[in-house]
């Protein structure tokens, strides 16, 4: 089993659709929400994902394809 | 012994031991130094530091170092009044901080410096990050010096000229065939999987106390005083809420009176999240993809971010974001006043100086500090077309002619 924490970040548009539940029962993954932000016009969430490698990136990607951003919560570590 | 106790969230305050470690488990939000105030302020004075090296490691009894520090020579870099460049933006009690004298001509070093010693202190034989310029010039650097391993991760499409900052110190060099998304993933689970300090993933609550020195001195350099209004360039915001964290300590342990500094917190306009957010009014940094020739503060997603914006938010202070040619424009002018050549991101800081002067965000008897966190020669490629000599033939009635001089 891996872990992976990542924050979310929705478009209005999607703030509504269960993503997160659907990415759990899709990809096998345990969603575990530790702080998260949701008003009518901007919605993050930082979690940590619990399950199998491969399934954490298929998931990751399958919601990104949904429009989500998804982005490591420890931010970028790349530094020019 | 240092006086550092624990690592506590930013966020949710839990506490954690003094290990490798960046991460609040509980909330995910980022893990800082804590210290004994008490005890470090019984340590200190004005006399015992100015008496200190003139470089960062004066300031030793503030840092959470337990060791000899693997230092290369850096800090106490110059703090310079600027009169040309204060004329031109309408400031007179304006200086410049030349940090890009270091050692591997960037700020880093004292990050890194920090950080190389906490890898040995916690037995790494390797220190690793990611990075193409001021950061992997710097842990290649240190490590040479530390008799440490470095292994330097790139994007597979970077040019090989822009490594050979790093090169030289002979660090392990890795290009990743893959995404910029695909490099950050793997650092960490590289970071999870082998025993090496990771510069800016599990050193970094160290790592960032190193940026504090930036806060001592120029206080101390300007007889132990605080500025009136700070301009300084972000990435992942990490040096501006230690610029600040460094003053508030100092005004902490007694060494200069009460701070009243103003924030003011600078990006290039093509990766400018906390400036967006400082503007939006918002309290969440939105992530967003970079695009500016600014590399060397293009950071999309930066983790501090939340921390830097509260800091100009509290300090009553400002963000500011310049185009390219701004910033551009920004190295040439305080080029051509201080005779001071700055990378791009002191092209962003002189830009949004003159901005934030101009709109009298920041008035003309404040005393204002710029920090210049990285030299120009790194990125000296970014301003080729300004060099245009004039041909003449090798006589004295040539040069008369053509500059229209005679003796
Ligand atoms: C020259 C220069 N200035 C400023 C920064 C900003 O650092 P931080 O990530 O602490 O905001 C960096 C590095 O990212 C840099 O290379
Ligand atoms: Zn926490």
């Amino acid at each position: 089993m891996a872990k992976r924490q990542v924050m979310f970040t929705f478009p209005p548009e999607k703030i509504k659709d269960p993503l997160i539940f659907h990415l759990g029962v899709k990809f096998n993954l345990l969603p575990n929400i530790r702080q998260a932000d949701i008003s009518e016009a901007k919605g993050w969430v930082m979690l940590e994902l619990e399950g199998e490698e491969k399934d954490i990136e298929a998931g990751i990607a399958w919601l990104e394809s949904k429009g989500i951003r998804v982005d490591p919560v420890t931010g970028d570590i790349i530094e020019g | 012994m240092s006086h550092a106790t624990t690592l506590r969230c930013r966020k949710c305050g839990r506490e954690y031991p003094l290990k490798p470690l960046n991460l609040c488990d509980f909330c995910l939000s980022p893990l800082e130094v804590n210290y004994d105030y008490k005890a470090m302020a019984a340590a200190v004075s004005r006399d015992k530091l100015a008496a200190g090296p003139p470089g960062m490691y004066r300031y030793r009894e503030l840092l959470p170092i337990e060791s000899d520090p693997v230092d290369i020579g850096t800090g106490f870099t110059p703090l310079t009044k600027a009169d040309n460049l204060g004329r031109e933006l309408g400031l007179d009690n304006l200086y410049v901080k030349n940090d890009g004298l270091n050692p591997t001509f960037s700020f880093k070093d004292r990050v890194v410096s920090v950080a190389a010693t906490k890898a040995v202190e916690f037995g790494f034989n390797a220190i690793a990050c990611a990075s193409t310029g001021n950061l992997a010039a710097s842990v290649a650097a240190h490590a040479a010096r530390a008799n440490l391993k470095a292994y330097v991760f790139v994007p597979a499409d970077v040019e090989a000229g822009k490594l050979v900052g790093a090169a030289v110190y002979n660090p392990v060099l890795l290009t990743v065939d893959g995404s910029y998304d695909d490099v950050n993933r793997l650092c960490r689970q590289l970071t999870d999987k082998f025993k090496w300090g990771f510069i800016n993933i599990n050193l970094r609550p160290y790592y960032a106390e190193g940026s504090k020195t930036l806060g001592y001195e120029v206080a101390e350099q300007l007889g132990w005083r605080a500025p009136d209004c700070i301009v300084a360039p972000a990435a992942s915001g990490l040096l501006f809420t230690r610029i600040w964290k460094g003053l508030e300590e100092l005004a902490m342990l007694g060494l200069i009176d009460s701070v009243d500094t103003h924030m003011f917190v600078t990006q290039a306009a093509g990766s400018s999240p906390i400036v967006n957010a400082f503007n939006a009014g918002s309290m969440h940094v939105n992530p967003v993809i970079p695009e500016t020739i600014v590399k060397s503060i293009a950071i999309g997603n930066p983790a501090d971010g939340y921390y830097a914006l509260r800091v100009a938010r509290q300090t009553g202070g400002g963000g500011c974001s310049v185009t390219d040619e701004e910033a551009l424009a920004g190295v040439r002018l305080l080029a051509q006043t201080e005779g001071i050549f700055a990378e791009a991101a002191g092209g962003v800081v002189i830009g949004s100086l003159k901005k934030l002067a101009a709109a009298g965000s920041i008035k003309r008897d404040q005393l204002t500090v710029a920090f210049i966190t990285g030299a120009g020669p790194r990125t000296q490629e970014i301003l080729t077309d300004i060099v245009r000599p004039l041909a003449v033939k090798p006589t004295v009635a040539s040069v008369e002619e053509l500059l229209n001089v005679s003796a």
